[in-house]
């Protein structure tokens, strides 16, 4: 027997809770299944919103399993029962999900996954604000700190992504109406993370991101003349080698936006993208661990290199990885004793001519 | 949270704040439906909106109609008003014209309109339907209404680069960016061809092209309504979506390496680019004419070029930065030691001051 092809994964991607992901899912999956194709429901989260609700009607829907944690139930996705039932396709909710611990595993994407390679088709739902890209930049628009990301490579493994829109002001209408929440959550959320600029601005990050799949689908890498808006062009794009961006990683809290922003733009410029850390400094070394691997899960190369003269070793490094642009976070103030002295990024600045560097600044509301 | 940066508006921005803020109380809400195609849902989705509107008790009724009605909206008009459309011919075309009088005696709360830029026939009211449109909502109806990114004035050249096509009829941009709501009506090319096996799709790339543009369409638009938000409510503009690149020139900067990288970014992000120089008295006549010819290359690579005044070249770059929402300053350096670096020279107090953008120094060409 082969083994089965790998399973499709379709992502609806809506910009917050409400705008009718779960629905346009039920909806489409109806069509589907009137077709006669073998659909079943492999997760599905009500909210207690009767019109989705409504549309589960006629769907198979596989029983949830039952796990307790710290003295109470909770209910998770039934992987090894959808595996057993195979069905054609499964609808999974809310993608960005991170399942209780004691689960097999820590995220629903990786239940997904796995039941892809089992080749069954996946649906899913999730919003833009669990983008690990995205993270800094909803932080800064919102005020809100999201704690359930997903890795962009995953989102950019989908097969396909349909952007759900609803307009800020017919979203909070729902919400007046107490279709999404009940009426005192409702309230609480139209006053905090549900405001129209708040949402203007996810709607806005959804849909330049559903935009940005579209049109690395269409395979335009390192080919500038195709992408759709650089319009009649009477300047031929830039040529010549491709980027290679390292990452400076140290055990700051900082690092974790530098890590975040220089893989965004890698990504955007189809550049290879590596991380480094520098230095024997011991104190931090957990921090760092913590950050070299926050890094490999967004598969980006990490290395490591133990030696004093910091901006030295960095920048012998980068040349011979050919690198064209190191990100780096901002030097810490020093007393002004030590302000005669060269701080690390200034040292890099001059050292690594051959090298444009980049100092991401943090993002604060 | 620190509060918000308040921005004291001048006397005739604050005169045309209220004339507009009148006008638009009077004035009923538009609502656009945006699709990237035929056939995506647009109409369906106007329809069924206006159709939960009158289950929730509005007035809803149906002023215009495409010529063709598929069964999912048929099922849906069974159940909404509809005040006929004036059938007419016109030098051996026929035309439907919205029946304007009928629906200003009539005067529902909401009105649907299909086929937002279809052309009236010669010695209408006015030449186009979009132009009706406009006074349905200046007699305080609502509107909500449909139409596909071909039709939209600004976006034609583009939509013709991708298909070769190009329809006759069109509405301006600026009616769409006027609109209080615009909704995206998105779907995967691939369950379009399903649909309809129509032979004068465009095919799968071309409409995966298509869709990209009417995404970033709509993303612009809700950038643009964000920031005048923002503006009226005396807000600052803040750091959006939209990666926005600023390159600052000098006449020793490298200015070719930071403008294409610019315009690479640029292209990369659909972001904008601009560059900004800062006017210094007493330029040497050499210095003058290489930054003559830095602004002239960052023109032509499409960059928004903007003179800035200030003794303090680093705060007027950084109050730049900060009004323009830029997310990527592009400087250059002369990488010396000493001289640049003794103390807090300029590039330090610009990193220090850079609140929400990253910095990119790119080295000067070294001297020969």
């Amino acid at each position: 027997m082969t083994p089965a092809a790998k399973g499709r994964l379709k992502i609806y991607l809506g910009y917050a809770a409400g705008v009718g992901k779960t629905f346009r899912m039920l909806e489409e999956a109806q069509e589907i299944k009137q077709k006669g194709v073998d659909l079943v429901i492999g997760y599905f989260e009500p909210h207690g919103r009767k019109e989705t609700i409504a549309k589960t009607e006629g769907f198979e829907i596989i029983p949830r399993r039952i796990l307790s944690y710290a003295g109470s139930d909770f209910e998770e996705m039934d992987t090894d029962a959808i595996l057993k039932r195979k069905p054609a396709i499964a609808l999974v909710d809310e993608f960005a999900h991170t399942n209780v611990p004691g689960s097999e595993r820590v995220k629903r994407w990786q239940d997904v996954h796995v039941l892809q390679e089992a080749g069954i088709d996946v649906v899913t739902t999730m919003n833009v604000q669990h983008l690990e890209s995205l993270n800094d930049q909803v932080f800064h628009a919102t005020g809100i700190r999201v704690r359930e990301t997903v890795p962009d490579w995953v989102v950019d493994e989908a097969d396909e992504l349909v952007f759900v829109d609803l307009t800020p002001r017919a979203l909070r209408n729902r919400l007046d109406r107490g279709v999404v929440y009940g009426p005192e959550k409702a309230r609480h959320a139209m006053e905090n993370f549900f405001t129209e600029t708040n949402l203007t601005a996810l709607r806005e990050m959804a849909l330049r991101h559903t935009a940005h799949e579209v049109e690395e689908k269409l395979g335009t890498t390192g080919d500038d003349a195709a992408s759709p808006s650089a319009g009649a062009q009477t300047v031929p794009p830039p040529t010549g080698r491709s980027d290679r961006i390292l990452i400076c990683l140290t055990g700051r809290p900082s690092s974790a936006i530098l890590i975040r922003r220089g893989k965004r733009v890698a990504d955007y410029l189809h550049a290879d993208c590596l991380a480094i850390h520098v230095g024997e400094n011991t104190f931090d070394r957990e921090a760092v661990e913590r950050h070299m691997s926050f890094a490999r899960n967004l598969r980006i190369e990490t290395h490591v290199i133990e030696g004093r003269d910091v901006a030295r070793l960095l920048t012998d490094f980068a040349r011979t990885q050919r690198i064209t642009q190191i990100f780096m976070g901002r030097s810490l103030p020093r007393p002004w004793w030590k302000r005669f002295r060269e701080s690390i990024p200034q040292q890099v600045v001059r050292q690594a001519r051959d090298m444009q560097i980049t100092i991401v600044a943090e993002r604060r509301r | 949270m620190p509060s918000p940066v308040d921005r004291r508006p001048n006397p005739e921005e604050l005169l045309r704040r209220v004339q507009d803020t009148e006008r638009r109380e009077r004035r009923g809400r538009l609502k656009v439906f945006l699709g990237y195609a035929p056939r995506v849902g647009k109409s369906f989705r106007m329809f069924d909106e206006g159709r939960r509107r009158k289950e929730r008790g509005q007035d809803v009724v149906v002023g215009a109609l495409q010529s063709e009605v598929t069964p999912d909206i048929a099922e849906i008009l069974a159940r909404l008003d509809v005040v006929p459309s004036i059938r007419t011919n016109h030098a051996g075309r026929t035309f439907e014209v919205i029946d304007l009088a009928a629906l200003f005696r009539r005067h529902p709360q909401v009105c649907l309109i299909d086929g937002l830029a279809y052309d009236n026939p010669p010695g209408s009211r006015n030449p186009q339907r979009w132009q009706d449109v406009s006074e349905l909502l200046d007699r305080g109806m609502a509107v909500i209404t449909a139409v596909n990114l071909q039709h939209i004035r600004e976006q034609q050249d583009e939509v013709e680069r991708i298909t070769s096509r190009r329809a006759a009829n069109s509405i301006p941009q600026e009616f769409l960016n006027d609109a209080d709501e615009i909704e995206v009506v998105d779907a995967p090319p691939d369950a379009l061809l399903d649909r309809t096996g129509h032979k004068s799709m465009p095919d799968p790339r071309q409409l995966a092209e298509l869709r990209e543009l009417a995404l970033l369409l709509a993303a612009d638009v809700v950038d643009r309504q964000l920031q005048e938000y923002l503006d009226s409510h005396g807000v600052a503009a803040r750091w959006g979506a939209q990666e926005r690149i600023l390159v600052c020139l000098t006449p020793r900067s490298n200015a070719e390496a930071m403008l294409q990288s610019g315009r690479r970014n640029k292209l990369r992000f659909h972001g904008a680019l601009l560059a900004a120089y800062v006017e210094q008295p007493d330029l040497r006549p050499k210095d003058r004419e290489k930054l003559d010819a830095h602004l002239a290359l960052a023109r032509e690579l499409g960059a928004e070029v903007h003179q800035l005044q200030g003794a303090d070249f680093v705060q007027a770059i950084l109050d730049f930065a900060q009004e323009q929402r830029i997310t990527q300053l592009f400087l250059g350096h002369t990488g010396r030691p000493r001289r640049l670096w003794f103390g807090r020279n300029p590039i330090d107090r610009l990193i220090d001051g850079a609140e929400g953008f990253d910095v990119r120094l790119f080295p000067h060409e070294r001297l020969q």
